[in-house]
Formats: structure tokens, C-alpha cells, sequence
């Protein structure tokens, strides 16, 4: 098994629609240094450095023109390689429609027993495993060609204009056969067995008013986390509310209503404290009439809830007060793993925004990026 | 035969017109990915479908298909397609 290192700094991948940048912290957190771009006009989807060995790196990327790919760097992106079979799904069989990739939208580290597993996300949705470190990848048939699953999927043609999205791809830390995953739509999923078989997730979730609870494809999570200290804790950034779910119980319970009524709990974003499972930060944006998705009323703030979601405080010193139409996207919101924990944010504006103190305070680090698709942050002791 | 290669796939060739050989364009980008590993992936989908923003071109007219015949002496110009900013 790999040694797992800490780091005692914070690296920022900041993932954007022409590129990649990292941004390495000292370890106060007060002065960071640029690196990049890489893969310049690239559109980067998600970019994560392996916690398991603290050097390695996959991007998902692709061009304007050029089909899309996984790159790979095991030196802290001094130097990359691209896979040698990126994500795709499978040939289709005679009188099938075939699938093919548009883009690689999520990466996921396997188990911490399994050093060179990796899963991806794609659209349209897709699960992929790479049992080589992201070098060669093979479609999940246990879900992709699972019947159940199979209408759920999507294509080119479905979903958000983008495509749908498979996200939030969950290892249990107790369990590296239990995966956990959300679709966008089409629920949340859980398997028990390393992917073979799949269970929906869906019961106390809200949909779009007048459509069949029921039904998986009217579901729309958005983000879907489980909490690093406790993964019996699970939490979601829904198209339809701010939910938490304690196993074993089976049903969601809509802790957004707790949210102020001007702000609502609509959003993208989902981010949990890597050592207290109460507690858990959101990025509200305005979900109504045409859904803007923008900071509501221009008014940009994150909130916190410290008691499991029956409490929310919105934090939003040192964000602009007004004239400020945010939007961040799913992937583009993360803590690191300090005391007290750092929380970051990217915008489709382009500006990267920080807080060295659980979002009590947040500064600017960084303007004038391409849109910005995703954040992690890796370190300090993570 | 002769290729010519766009900036956005010369990471690949490292030159701008490079040789490869196929009776059919299909096995012209086959050779090509031998060549140079990785490359086909990014035109051709793994449905065998031509990706929608990378155009090929034979002897200055455009091809769709695959299984379109080559020649030793024709020429293949291989385009990008961007849209948008």
C-alpha cells in the first residue's frame, strides 16, 4: 500500500474552460504562488490530486474540436502524460444506439486499500474505473448497461444544455466496495458490491412541481457528499433543496427549510468539515422565476449550518455587498483540510475567493481566470 | 500518403505534415494512431463516428465517411472546426 503523505502546505487545482491552474499555499495560507496555465484552452472539468500518495494528478480535459481525454501527471504536474485509454463507453452492439463520450466531468481517487483505482463521471452519464492510476480506463457495465439504470442516462440530446452529468462519486472510507453517486439528472445510486449492482436513493427528495416523485429522471441532485468523519452522514445540494440523510435510515430530510426565505436553499455546491459532520457549507444562488442562478438579490454569501442543517448563518465578510451576480458551479467550492479549515471558491467570472477561517472571513486570490469549472484543495494535513 | 496535421494535433505528430498509409480513411487514421498513440481517439469517437468539430478533407474535397477509398497519392488535410468563444 502507497504511504499517505500530509502535506503540511495546501495546493488549489483551479479547473477552467481554457486550462488548469494550481496555486500552492504557504502553510499559513496567506501567500500562494501561480502555476500555469496548464493545457492552455483546454476545457477542464475536474482535476484532483491523488490523497493517497500526494503526488499524483488526473485532469479531465478536452478541446473546442478534439474528443476527450484524461491527463496524468506523478510529479505534481511538473510533467504530464495522457491516458492511454481515456474514458469511452463500449462499441454498441448491432441495432443499438451507440454512446459516446462528450466529456469526462468528474474524478474520483478509489480506496485508500486500492492505490491505483480511480473512478470518472461523465456526460453523457457514464461510470468509468481505472485500475492502473488513470492510464487505462473501462466502462462500469454494472451500471452503464444495467437495465434499470440504462433510461436513466441520457444522452446528447437530454439533460442540461451541457449534457447530464454523473457527479459526485463517493468511496465509503470504511468500505472500498461501497459507491455512492449522483446523477443529474436521475437520483442518487448506491452500490454495496464495487459497482456490480446499484439501489436508488431517492425516497424524501424533492422534485419539480407536478412531477412523479417516483421516478428517478425527475431527479436532480446537484452535489451529493459523505461526510469524511462520519460516512454514515450524507448531504445534497439538490435542484430542489439543501438535504441530509443519516444511515441507516433510507429517506432524505430537506434541512434547507431552515434557510432564510429571501436566500432560499437552491445551489450547486456542497462542502463538509473533514472532521465534524455537523457541519457543512453551501453557496445559495437564486432559484427563481427563469432560475438566474446568481447570488441572490447580487448579494454573494456562503452559509454555514453547525448543528446538522437546523440552522443556517450566513457568512459574507469581505465578499462584495451588492452588483455581484455569482454563480459557482458544483465542483468549484472546497475545504482544505486545516485548523480551522479553508474554504475556497471559484466563479464563472472568474475569480477565486478564500477564507483561512470556516468562511467567517474571505479574501480574493485570484481575478481574471476563464470561467472556473472546479476547485479542490489538497492539504494541509490532507 | 501526405497529412496534414492542425496545430490542435501536432502534440501528437510534432509536425505539421507527416506520412501514413490506408486503403480507407479509416485505416489512414488507424496508421496514424500507431504512429502516433492516442491521436484517433480525438477525432473519432468510439462509436466510429467522426467528432463533429474536426473535418477531413480529400484532395480539397470534405469526407464523412470512414470507408471512403484512398489512394497512395492522395492528400488528406485534416481541419478544425471551432465555434464559439
Amino acid at each position: 500500500m502507497t504511504t499517505r503523505r500530509r502535506s503540511a502546505s495546501t495546493t488549489l487545482l483551479v479547473s477552467t474552460r481554457k486550462g488548469l491552474w494550481l496555486l500552492r499555499g504557504d502553510a499559513a495560507r496567506r501567500r500562494w504562488r501561480v502555476q500555469g496555465p496548464h493545457f492552455l484552452g483546454h476545457v477542464v472539468s475536474h482535476a484532483v490530486l491523488d490523497p493517497r500518495d500526494g503526488h499524483t494528478l488526473l485532469a479531465a480535459a478536452k478541446t473546442g474540436h478534439l474528443g476527450p481525454t484524461v491527463f496524468r501527471s506523478t510529479d505534481l504536474g511538473r510533467s504530464w502524460k495522457e491516458a492511454v485509454r481515456p474514458p469511452a463507453f463500449r462499441k454498441a452492439r448491432k441495432g443499438e444506439q451507440g454512446r459516446a463520450v462528450d466529456h469526462t466531468f468528474w474524478l474520483t481517487p478509489g480506496h485508500p486499500s486500492r492505490p491505483d483505482s480511480w473512478y470518472a463521471g461523465s456526460s453523457p452519464q457514464g461510470l468509468f474505473h481505472s485500475g492502473d492510476g488513470g492510464v487505462c480506463w473501462e466502462p462500469v457495465s454494472g451500471f452503464n448497461d444495467a437495465p434499470e439504470i440504462r433510461p436513466l442516462l441520457g444522452g446528447p440530446q437530454d439533460g442540461t444544455p451541457d449534457g447530464p452529468k454523473l457527479h459526485s462519486i463517493n468511496v465509503d472510507p470504511r468500505d472500498p466496495d461501497h459507491l455512492l453517486l449522483g446523477m443529474s439528472s436521475g437520483g442518487v445510486h448506491e452500490s454495496r458490491d464495487e459497482g456490480r449492482t446499484w439501489a436508488r436513493l431517492i425516497d424524501g427528495m424533492e422534485v419539480v412541481e407536478g412531477f412523479d416523485v417516483g421516478n428517478a429522471a425527475f431527479h436532480d441532485p446537484h452535489c451529493v457528499r459523505m461526510a469524511p468523519s462520519d460516512p454514515d452522514r450524507l448531504w445534497q445540494q439538490n435542484h430542489c433543496g439543501i438535504y441530509r440523510l443519516d444511515r441507516p435510515a433510507t429517506a432524505w430530510r430537506r434541512v434547507g427549510r431552515a434557510m432564510p426565505k429571501a436566500v432560499g436553499d437552491i445551489g450547486f455546491p456542497m462542502v463538509v468539515h473533514p472532521r465534524d459532520a455537523d457541519v457543512a457549507w453551501v453557496f445559495p444562488m437564486d432559484g427563481t422565476s427563469v432560475w438566474p442562478r446568481t447570488s441572490p438579490d447580487g448579494k454573494p454569501a456562503v452559509y454555514v449550518t453547525r448543528d446538522a442543517g437546523r440552522r443556517w448563518r450566513r457568512l459574507a465578510v469581505g465578499l462584495p455587498k451588492r452588483q455581484a451576480w455569482w454563480t459557482v458551479m458544483r465542483q468549484a467550492m472546497a475545504a482544505d483540510g486545516g485548523a480551522p479549515v479553508g474554504l475556497y471558491l471559484g466563479t464563472t467570472g472568474g475569480e477565486l475567493w478564500a477564507s483561512r477561517d470556516e468562511g467567517a472571513r474571505w479574501s480574493c486570490l485570484a481575478r481574471h481566470l476563464p470561467e472556473i469549472y472546479a476547485v479542490e484543495a489538497a492539504g494541509p494535513g490532507r | 500518403m501526405r497529412v496534414h496535421v492542425p496545430t490542435p494535433l501536432r502534440s501528437y505528430t510534432g509536425a505539421s505534415l507527416v506520412e501514413a498509409h490506408g486503403i480507407t480513411l479509416g485505416a489512414l487514421l488507424l496508421d496514424l494512431d500507431r504512429r502516433y498513440p492516442g491521436l484517433r481517439f480525438r477525432v473519432v469517437d468510439e462509436q466510429d463516428r467522426l467528432r463533429p468539430h474536426v473535418r477531413f478533407f480529400v484532395n480539397g474535397q470534405q469526407v464523412f465517411d470512414l470507408g471512403r477509398p484512398l489512394g497512395p497519392e492522395d492528400e488528406l488535410h485534416v481541419v478544425q472546426a471551432l465555434s464559439g468563444g
